[in-house]
């Protein structure tokens, strides 16, 4: 991927930054790798050659590391990171049908970014919340029983940019109150 | 002083049900009322009902509300806290009986539990040392440390304490193993990476009281001669790893971490390593090339990691649940712990129940009690007054057990020996609408996408079974895929390097022992008994029955449904992604499957 100037600017100074703090051993090598991705919310070629320099390893086993590890993201993630589990609970009540539906409204695979860069849709394998199935993690809030017409009312909660046809999206509006007013307090979760 | 207490249960689920709200509800309630300094509210730990999150008990007289939400607060505060009335309404409905119920000691789902490991969790506030202590916290390390070491590894080889991570190896002899190497530097490893997909007792203690996990860990490292320790935890976990962070800079405060611990000279250190989301990394020779920066793969054993283990120095290894029975073996004695349980399998076990039953959540049971009596009393039975299918325990390395094995007792040597095994406690509960070779088919797609690629036969293997399965599922199975599943299976189990592999194929082995007749319907009669199989299925509407009443239309997710008002829909099979949504919404029965 093409990255701007500024961009390249950035990513020098935030790896920089992080790996100030730590001293070049191999051990810090994932530590490095987990807070250079919570800063640019996914890991450049860039980056990895600035962290294997920092460390004086070669770019491939930064690399290496990054592909082994599912938390990792090649592709800078969407402004909403969609995340739906398919752990067994999940599984089994429906987790497949849920990642169907962000599939089909979002018009992207798993793992995929939309092309505004507003979403992102990948799985995670349980994420301990089993009694609420199917979950999905947006943004680090969970979202328990995600049924289909739960996910139309999701995206329009962090959208509301017409992906949901207008006849799902009256629908969302009118009779599902419960669901909406669990999503504000979802929302409300990110004082906590 | 305080004249009530309530509890509201800030773990993951009920923080997500909205524990918050009704916590910022009854602050601003009591501040209303003046009431701020009689009614004192604790965030707590999980109480394993997240089901029926978020909870919300008072004390003293332990009446147990539960599915609050922060409207429900101005009249619980009204009634109950200021004229002190039980609000009937939101007591829990026991679904047997049809009536409320209102302490949860007279809940099935917790009267049949044995909480000692989770005995703290959902009663004190995990981030508070002080209630830790006041509930007899750090006096088993207390005694620990002014014991002998091999004292101390002898008392935990008594009490007959089992790893709960999985093999369910003897911790005392783990103990004895790394007490015995000499090295000027040992450690002690935490294994709270908990990657079977289903499971969350780790997490929940770790949250609900993550003292008790170091306190084992400070006593294992006293007994081993270690004075460093690590605790690797999955990233999946931020509340956890924020408690334990908590919970490590408060006992350094109380000098119950760092140097000359409780005035006996012993020292020690607990960092966190944050896991990073790969399966593989809970075994644990994967776990200590993890922590040493590398990929996380496996290496054959011996040398174990008691003799060769972190950076080549000997290292205790042990589970979270493990170490958090420690204190308590440690407190009350061997001889104590080992009264519950069976013959060989002492103490208790934390399952998390989850699937197709009414009570889901975490229950910790004594070992040797009856699957009957988790899926039926704990559980609650069946959802929907369905049938029960099976169980699936253990997650990916365990097995399913059908309903003639109902009354198998649960402990270590029962599972492994009906082809199961303890896994880490994940139990899932399945009806008839669960198909069990889709379900081996799901297990198999997490282990072969979890291998890590350094054996053949797992490697290989487990992607050859998964493309036999998909075949099957998909109406395309031959005769012979039985058999060839089963002799891949076979050499896979015998030959693969480590745990991951060895065990992959039990599910797929239990449901071709217990379940044989659905392959064969797949198979043969390319038909799906449970209805689950996409490709086996077509959902249609009954023309005769349907009176275009829109409603299906309106609920399907695809679109897939056509029709005017008043007339007969069809459904446009092209779209339909057979999630069911349709016919559980026609008043009619009108929508039908083939
Ligand atoms: C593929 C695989 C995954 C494992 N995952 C875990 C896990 O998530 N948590 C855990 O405690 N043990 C796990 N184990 C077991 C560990 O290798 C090890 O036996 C255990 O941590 C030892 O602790 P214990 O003796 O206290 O049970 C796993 C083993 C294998 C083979
Ligand atoms: S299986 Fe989805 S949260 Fe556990």
């Amino acid at each position: 991927m093409e990255l701007l100037e500024g961009e390249r600017e950035e990513i020098v100074s935030e790896v920089g930054n992080i790996t100030e703090k730590y001293q070049p051993e191999r051990e810090k090598l994932l530590p490095v790798l987990q807070e250079v991705q919570g800063r640019l919310g996914y890991l450049p070629v860039l980056a990895m050659e600035k962290i294997a320099e920092f460390l004086r390893i070669p770019t491939i086993d930064v690399y290496g590391m990054a592909t082994f590890y599912n938390q990792f993201r090649l592709n800078p993630p969407g402004d909403h990171q969609i995340k739906v589990c398919m752990g067994t609970a999940c599984y089994m009540v429906g987790g497949q049908i849920a990642m169907d539906s962000f599939e089909r409204r979002l018009e992207i695979q798993e793992g995929e970014t939309t092309p505004d860069r507003k979403f992102s849709l990948e799985r995670v394998a349980c994420v301990g919340c089993c009694t609420l199935a199917p979950v999905v993690v947006v943004d680090d809030i969970v979202e328990g029983h995600v049924t289909p017409t739960r996910v139309d009312g999701l995206l329009l909660a962090y959208d509301g940019e017409g992906r949901v046809p207008a006849e799902s999206a009256r629908q969302v509006e009118a009779g599902q109150q419960d669901e909406q007013q669990s999503e504000q307090e979802g929302e409300g979760e990110q004082h906590s | 002083m305080y004249e009530k207490h309530v509890l509201i249960c800030a773990g993951t689920g009920c923080i997500s049900s909205g524990a918050i709200e009704v916590q910022d509800a009854l602050e601003a309630e009591l501040k209303k009322h003046n009431m701020q300094n009689k009614v004192r509210i604790i965030m707590s730990g999980c109480h394993g009902f997240c089901e029926k999150g978020p909870l919300f008990i008072v004390f003293p007289e332990d009446i147990f509300y539960c599915e609050i939400t922060a409207e429900d607060v101005p009249e619980l505060v009204e009634e109950h806290l200021i004229k002190g009335n039980i609000v009937d309404r939101l007591l829990y409905l026991d679904p047997t009986t049809g009536q409320r119920v209102t302490s949860h000691e007279d809940i099935l789902f917790y009267s049949k539990q044995n909480r000692l490991v989770l005995r703290n969790c959902g009663v004190i506030d995990p981030e508070n040392i002080d209630e830790y202590i006041l509930r007899g916290g750090y006096l088993g390390l207390k005694r620990a440390l002014t014991m002998d070491p091999f004292d101390v590894v002898g008392e935990v080889k008594k009490s007959g304490l089992r790893g709960r991570g999985g093999a369910g190896f003897s911790t005392g002899m783990k103990w004895e193993f790394a007490f015995n190497s000499q090295n000027n530097k040992k450690y002690v490893v935490c294994n709270a990476d908990e990657g079977d997909p289903g499971a969350f007792m780790d997490r929940s203690v770790l949250e609900g009281d993550p003292h008790a996990v170091l306190e084992g860990i400070l006593i294992a490292g006293q007994a081993i001669g270690s004075d460093e320790a690590y605790v690797y935890v999955r990233a999946e976990y931020p509340l956890a790893i924020r408690r334990l962070r908590t919970a490590i800079e408060q006992a350094e405060e109380y000098g119950m971490i760092g140097e000359n611990i409780l005035n006996s000279g012993f020292n020690f250190k607990v960092n966190i390593k944050e896991g990073a989301g790969a399966f593989v990394c809970g075994e644990e020779t994967a776990l200590l090339a993890s922590i040493e920066g590398e990929r996380g793969m496996p290496r054959p054993r011996p040398p174990f990691p008691a003799v060769k283990g972190l950076w080549g120095k000997p290292t205790c290894i042990n589970n979270v649940e493990t170490l958090a029975n420690v204190p308590l073996i440690l407190r009350r004695g061997a001889d104590w712990f080992s009264s519950v349980g069976t013959e060989g399998s002492k103490g208790t076990k934390i399952f998390a129940l989850t699937g197709k039953v009414n009570n889901t959540g975490l229950c910790e049971v004594a070992m040797g009690i009856t699957i009957r009596e988790i899926v039926f009393d704990i559980g609650g039975g069946i959802r929907e007054g369905k049938k029960y299918k099976a169980v699936q325990i253990g997650g990916p390395s365990g097995g399913c057990m059908p309903e003639s094995h109902l009354d198998l007792p649960v402990d270590f040597d029962s599972l492994t020996a009906a082809g199961a095994m303890m896994g880490s406690g994940g139990m899932v509960v399945m009806d008839e609408e669960t198909c069990m070779v889709d379900l081996a088919r799901y297990f198999l797609a997490f282990t072969q996408n979890e291998s890590c690629g350094k054996c053949t036969p797992c490697r290989e293997g487990t992607k050859r079974m998964l493309e036999t399965l998909e075949r099957i599922t998909q109406g395309k199975g031959q005769e012979g895929d039985i058999e060839l599943l089963e002799k891949i299976a076979t050499t896979v189990k015998d030959s693969s390097l480590c745990g991951l592999g060895q065990t992959a194929p039990n599910p797929v082995l239990t449901t071709v022992r217990y379940f044989k007749d659905e392959y064969e319907a797949h198979i043969f009669d390319r038909r799906c008994p449970a209805g689950q199989c996409k490709e086996l299925l077509t959902y249609y509407i009954d023309e005769e029955l349907c009176t275009g009443c829109r409603a299906c239309k309106k609920v399907c997710p695809a679109d897939a449904i056509e029709g005017e008002k008043k007339e007969p829909h069809v459904i446009i099979q092209e779209k339909c992604i057979a999630c069911g949504a349709c016919l559980d919404r026609c008043k009619f029965d009108a929508v039908k499957t083939k």
